[in-house]
């Protein structure tokens, strides 16, 4: 579960990133998280993932509080937690299975578990057949398709894509948007930090807006509304 | 750290040298051409602190006993000489012996012609443990009784004292500089790899990787190429010392100067590289490598 209560941060130049943010994503739910350049998503993705500290509240994800977690903590927080860029972070000397296989590799899995599980990533994203060609190979699509086995191999109970479809032309965004929905429905949590309004309209998932570091609509709380109405 | 990884991170470690094999090359030249240089320096050094060593063994202090004791009394005194803490050794010199020796020295001069052995007084030459200590254990020799006078050359010794200490300052502060600079070198060239490694540090970082998974490997390389350098530049300076002493024994210019054998040094340079080696390449990459951690 990931929990924003009141989390207000502040850069060193003296900016306020965020303002009091205060959002709840449930274990196993699928939302998008939309607003424009500068209006605090990247600083949510790096308090989730440990590179920040939030100022003030409290940001608890998969059980850790980050507001008092320990530096030597982090690591095992970020197993937790699989990231997606838009910018795929692939490693092209190495191949499919050695980019899936390394990140197993560096949480200290052993040879039998990287052999019985980087395949079955793989399958599971469409990319069985090409385990031994280099990124700079492959099309956008499968790359980023890669970059997701990546964040998926080692289980994490939490997926973050940051622009997942920001270097993809239509038809691969919704591909990937499909799998990433796939991958929500094996249990996973999902959130994707996005500008496409299309995919957000086709997906018809719970959206969090937020502007200016303040959360100024959430799809969820709409939901439950009409909901009560 | 789970057991089983070591096996992989070791391996990554030897794999990163060949890897980056452009940046392996060049930290392991710039380890050779330091510790060539501070161990040639170090070398040269520890020559000249020999010489000077084996110079200011002939210092020495003559004690000339009183003319009016017997033989057997003035042989007698060298026991007592013998007793003080800081003579390593008093060897006698009998009226006559001194007498030979006088003449040898004036190539028989005529003008000394006269001079009789009962003219001079029997005499010890006394040479010292520690020369810093000449003015001390001649005042002790002068309370000896039936010793006349003595003649101590305390200038001479201090010269000596005083050019091996400077010797010593001047030595230990060029090592400190030339090992300070070598890593500062190594840590400069070991960041321009891990430069180029960054991205995939940073993905480690994101995975999960702990910041001591992260840093084995380099650590490991780090070693590995300190190691490498250390073995290459003990080899060249053997080579390199042994040519140089060949060189000057054919020089009859140069006989005064007389160096240590390689062999004598072998046991302390292969320390003294093997941890010079160790430390650049340890401390090199492990300096470096923090700098990227902060993901």
């Amino acid at each position: 579960m990931i929990q924003f209560t009141d989390v207000v941060k502040t850069y060193e130049q003296g900016n306020n990133a965020l303002n009091g943010v205060s959002i709840q994503i449930e274990d196993g739910e699928f939302c998008f998280l939309v607003g424009p350049s500068g209006s605090g998503k990247s600083t949510i993705i790096k308090l989730i993932t440990g590179e920040l500290k939030p100022a003030a509240g409290a940001v608890h994800v998969n059980g850790y509080s980050l507001e008092r977690i320990r530096k030597r903590e982090i690591p095992y927080l970020r197993r937790t937690v699989g990231v997606v860029f838009q910018d795929f972070r692939l490693i092209d000397k190495m191949t499919v299975y050695e980019n899936v296989a390394f990140a197993m590799r560096v949480v200290g899995a052993s040879e039998k578990e990287i052999k019985d599980r980087v395949p079955y990533v793989l399958e599971l994203v469409g990319l069985e057949s090409k385990m031994s060609r280099h990124p700079n190979e492959m099309s956008g699509g499968e790359q980023q398709r890669l970059a997701i086995a990546r964040a998926l191999v080692n289980n994490p109970s939490t997926i973050i894509a940051d622009e997942p479809t920001g270097n993809l032309d239509p038809e691969r965004s919704f591909e990937i948007m499909a799998l990433l929905q796939e991958i929500n429905n094996l249990g996973t949590t999902v959130l994707v930090v996005t500008h496409a309004q299309n995919l957000v309209e086709l997906f018809g998932k719970r959206v969090i807006a937020i502007d200016d570091g303040l959360v100024v609509s959430d799809g969820a709380e709409e939901v439950s509304g009409d909901e009560a109405e | 750290m789970k057991l089983n990884n070591i096996g992989y991170l070791l391996k990554e470690g030897f794999r990163g040298i060949f890897l980056h094999g452009f940046m392996s090359f060049a930290a392991v030249c710039v380890t050779v051409a330091c510790l060539v240089i501070v161990g040639s320096f170090s070398i040269l050094a520890y020559n000249l602190d020999v010489m000077v060593e084996e110079l200011n063994k002939t210092s020495e202090i003559l004690v000339y006993i009183d003319s009016e004791l017997s033989d057997a009394e003035a042989r007698s005194i060298g026991t007592k000489i013998n007793l003080l803490d800081n003579v390593l050794q008093a060897t006698f010199i009998s009226r006559e012996e001194a007498l030979e020796d006088f003449i040898a020295d004036h190539d028989g001069d005529s003008a000394f012609n006269g001079v009789q052995a009962a003219d001079l007084r029997h005499r010890y030459v006394v040479t010292l443990e520690d020369n810093t200590r000449m003015q001390d254990t001649d005042e002790q020799l002068k309370q000896i009784p039936g010793v006349a006078k003595t003649d101590a050359a305390y200038e001479l010794a201090e010269g000596f004292t005083t050019i091996q200490n400077v010797l010593h300052m001047v030595s230990l502060a060029i090592i400190v500089v030339l090992l300070v600079v070598s890593l500062l070198i190594i840590s400069n060239t070991v960041k321009l790899a891990m430069y180029d490694r960054k991205d995939e540090i940073a993905i480690m970082k994101m995975v999960g990787a702990t910041n001591g998974f992260i840093r084995l490997p380099f650590v490991v390389e780090g070693f590995t190429l300190g190691m490498l350098g250390a073995c290459i530049a003990f080899g060249l300076e053997w080579l390199g010392y042994d040519a140089m002493v060949e060189r000057v024994a054919q020089v009859d210019a140069l006989q005064l100067f007389s160096f240590v054998p390689f062999q004598e040094l072998l046991i302390p340079m292969i320390a003294v590289f093997a941890a010079a080696g160790m430390f650049v390449g340890i401390v090199g990459s492990w300096t470096s490598i923090r700098k990227f951690m902060d993901v």
